[in-house]
């Protein structure tokens, strides 16, 4: 086993211990268990770094091209943003949430093909790391919103029929998980701007054109103009609560779409390397 | 030795019953030292709250102890004890263990999980030490019991659910604010429910409150209660937006806030949510206000709805409980076997018997060419060292029985010789065998 798949199936373990450790510490109610799992997944973050330095050596550039490769990416970011909000929190129950998230997202990665691709000429450029880097970091703060929304809405759902099952006891209060959606618009809005800016600079230079309609730009522009109806509505006319918990789930679910469903449906520049090869 | 519990409770007495036997916390020194005056008995407590009467006490002499205690209790309070013997349960050996940990640790409460029962024996036990009416055995037994108590708080959910209306409706609160520190509470109307609701969610952190009546001057003298305002009752509804919880609970037949009324409010505090607690009947908030996004309406059935799941939940807890304390009576007892005589005189000969023999090995098998008689006069001096220093200590302990303070001198015993807890029980079994 080479360096790189090595590292790469001991961050997936390590994701996989830190996601029992959280469904310990819900469903057992271990609260140690909690604390346990959070280093544990910053040991997760750090070893996924690895990986990727060692991917980054050896692909010359970069190593955000495969599908192999975004969805690991994406996985690590949103680990990343997790461990940060929970600085700010302390939410285990959303680590419940985004460490299978992101063993899932590494599951799809470690299934698809792993090869190393030469970077395209076109990749190497600063603007690329920085592209991929807000708009994946904006991705993960989005799926983090979108968790916090479902479970706002399970609250809501309860609180208002007054019928309470046993997850009841787990949930955060409502006032805690809309200002968690509401830090994650916060911070995901402008990093998907900024990769959307990026990446339209990006293009410009290569050819010669900042925008070109292609799906995956005009998905995310749609994405894009959900998340900012909710940051308007937020700050204007005070949306809150269930409904900005309905546009983040929105908004994820087009995110997703933009991410996955482009890729593997319609061909485009954002294609994925390894499977228009294939 | 043996724990005996006399006492009376909910379950078996009427309040006009309890109430006759109850002992003033302000004066128990001398119901403490009747008690343990009482021929049989060698250790005394008086746990004695609203809800039970109980007597704790230590004697050899079980049957008579019971006697004595309930002569006492009714003697004490001047009643027949024909008219209080129905209402009297008596608990011996393991099943008072049992009985006072299960009792510790709420089990035994009127509200299964309510947490003022522990504090309350603790305070039974700190009269009855400083009354030095408590000895060695009901000093570890009741120390246990909080310990037990304590485990089962810890180890099982029986008290992490609100269990009362005004409880619930401070969690229902949490749940929906997190803080309510610098949440705005409003009184409608002022029915005692809401009165006592509302000093429940001042002790978890809530610090304004508004207070609005029909009648103004009650308006404000239940403001005064609690430091609030009061506002009148013709342009409450103006105030409402600022408001984060509504106590409700007016004599009103008819709505005092519409569901229309609330969507404004709603739209003017910008969709912050909203809950509104109404515990008057007839209701007072038209019940669509629930369907408005952010708004959390309870009545008084939806809280007791919240009550009676959270009970049945406590109900459940109670069995992982009662797993807990007899693992502990077992070890309890096991400490409390070994504070009779005959096992611990036979755990201390044995121990010297021990030393006795691996002493002699020793010394035998350095001292070559003894002969047979030279060997059986070595061993016959160890023996008579033994026997002689074991013949006073022996009988001093045999003796202590017949005093009160018996148990002092076999835990001295195990503790100076170090004899292990085990043993004692041990020995006990093979001296019942032989």
């Amino acid at each position: 086993m080479s360096a790189m798949t090595l590292l790469f199936n001991l961050t997936m373990l390590v994701y996989l211990l830190a996601t029992v450790l959280y469904l310990v510490a819900m469903i057992g109610k271990h609260p140690l268990a909690g604390r346990i799992s959070r280093w544990v997944l910053v040991a997760g973050v750090l070893l996924h770094a690895g990986s990727f330095a060692v991917r980054h050596s050896s692909a010359g550039g970069t190593p955000v091209t495969s599908l192999h490769e975004s969805l690991s990416f994406f996985a690590w970011c949103l680990i990343l943003l997790f461990l940060l909000l929970d600085l700010r929190f302390r939410l285990s129950v959303m680590g419940a949430f985004a460490s299978p998230l992101a063993l899932l997202l590494m599951i799809g990665s470690a299934l698809s093909p792993a090869v190393v691709v030469p970077l395209d000429p076109m990749l190497k450029t600063w603007l690329f790391p920085v592209h991929i880097s807000f708009a994946f970091l904006g991705n993960a703060a989005f799926a983090l919103a979108f968790g916090a929304g479902v479970m706002y809405l399970i609250q809501d759902r309860m609180l208002k029929s007054k019928r309470f099952t046993g997850i009841y006891q787990l949930l955060p209060s409502l006032n805690t998980l809309d200002k968690v959606n509401n830090t994650c618009l916060n911070f995901g809005f402008p990093l998907m701007t900024l990769g959307i800016i990026s990446g339209a600079v990006w293009a410009n230079t290569v050819w010669g054109t900042y925008w070109s309609w292609d799906p995956k730009e005009t998905w995310a522009l749609i994405t894009w103009l959900v998340y900012a109806a909710l940051l308007h509505g937020r700050m204007t006319v005070g949306w809150r609560g269930r409904k900005a918990a309905i546009f983040s789930i929105i908004g994820f679910l087009l995110l997703l779409f933009s991410f996955l469903g482009v890729n593997l449906l319609v061909n485009g520049q954002h294609t994925f390397k390894v499977f228009t090869e294939l | 030795m043996n724990i005996i519990v006399v006492g009376l409770s909910h379950k078996t007495a009427p309040v006009e019953i309890r109430e006759k036997v109850a002992f003033a916390p302000t004066a128990m020194a001398e119901p403490l030292r009747q008690m343990l005056a009482l021929p049989a008995i060698s250790e005394a407590v008086i746990v004695s709250t609203c809800n039970r009467v109980e007597l704790y006490a230590v004697s050899r002499n079980p049957d008579a102890a019971v006697f004595e205690l309930k002569q006492f209790l009714a003697g004490f309070h001047q009643l027949q004890l024909d008219d209080l013997n129905e209402h009297l349960y008596t608990f011996e050996g393991q099943d008072a263990i049992r009985h006072v940990m299960r009792v510790s640790a709420s089990l035994d409460s009127m509200v299964i999980g309510e947490p003022q029962i522990l504090g309350q024996i603790k305070t039974a036990y700190g009269y009855a030490s400083e009354h030095k009416s408590s000895g060695l055995i009901l000093n570890r037994f009741l120390h246990k019991a909080f310990s037990v108590a304590k485990r089962v708080r810890t180890e099982t959910e029986i008290a992490s659910s609100a269990v009362s209306v005004s409880f619930a409706a401070v969690e229902l609160a949490r749940k929906i604010f997190d803080t309510l520190e610098d949440k705005v509470v409003m009184l409608i109307g002022a029915g005692e429910m809401c009165e006592l609701a509302a000093k429940h969610f001042m002790n978890n952190g809530i610090s304004k409150v508004l207070v609005t009546n029909r009648t103004f001057a009650r308006a404000e003298k239940l403001a005064d209660e609690f430091g609030g305002t009061a506002v009148s009752f013709d342009n409450f509804r103006e105030q409402l937006h600022r408001v984060d919880i509504v106590l409700s609970s007016t004599g009103a037949p008819d709505y005092v806030l519409s569901a229309d009324k609330m969507k404004e409010v709603i739209k003017a505090r910008r969709h912050k949510p909203m809950f509104l607690i109404d515990i008057a009947v007839p209701r007072d908030i038209d019940p669509l206000a629930n369907r408005i996004d952010g708004v959390y309406l309870y009545d008084v059935d939806d809280l007791q709805g919240v009550v009676q799941a959270n009970l049945k939940g406590r109900e459940k807890e109670a069995a992982k409980a009662e797993k807990i304390i007899e693992e502990e009576i077992i070890q309890f007892q096991r400490w409390l076997s070994t504070l009779e005589v005959k096992p611990t005189i036979v755990a201390l000969r044995q121990q010297m018997e021990e030393i006795r023999q691996a002493e002699l090995q020793k010394t035998l098998s350095s001292l070559n060419g003894l002969n047979d008689k030279e060997r059986k006069a070595v061993e016959a001096m160890a023996s008579a060292i033994v026997n002689k220093i074991l013949h006073q200590p022996t009988n001093i302990l045999k003796k202590s029985q017949d005093g009160n303070d018996g148990d002092l001198y076999i835990d001295a015993v195990r503790t100076l010789f170090a004899l292990p807890e085990s043993t004692g029980s041990n020995a006990a079994a093979e001296l019942d065998d032989n």
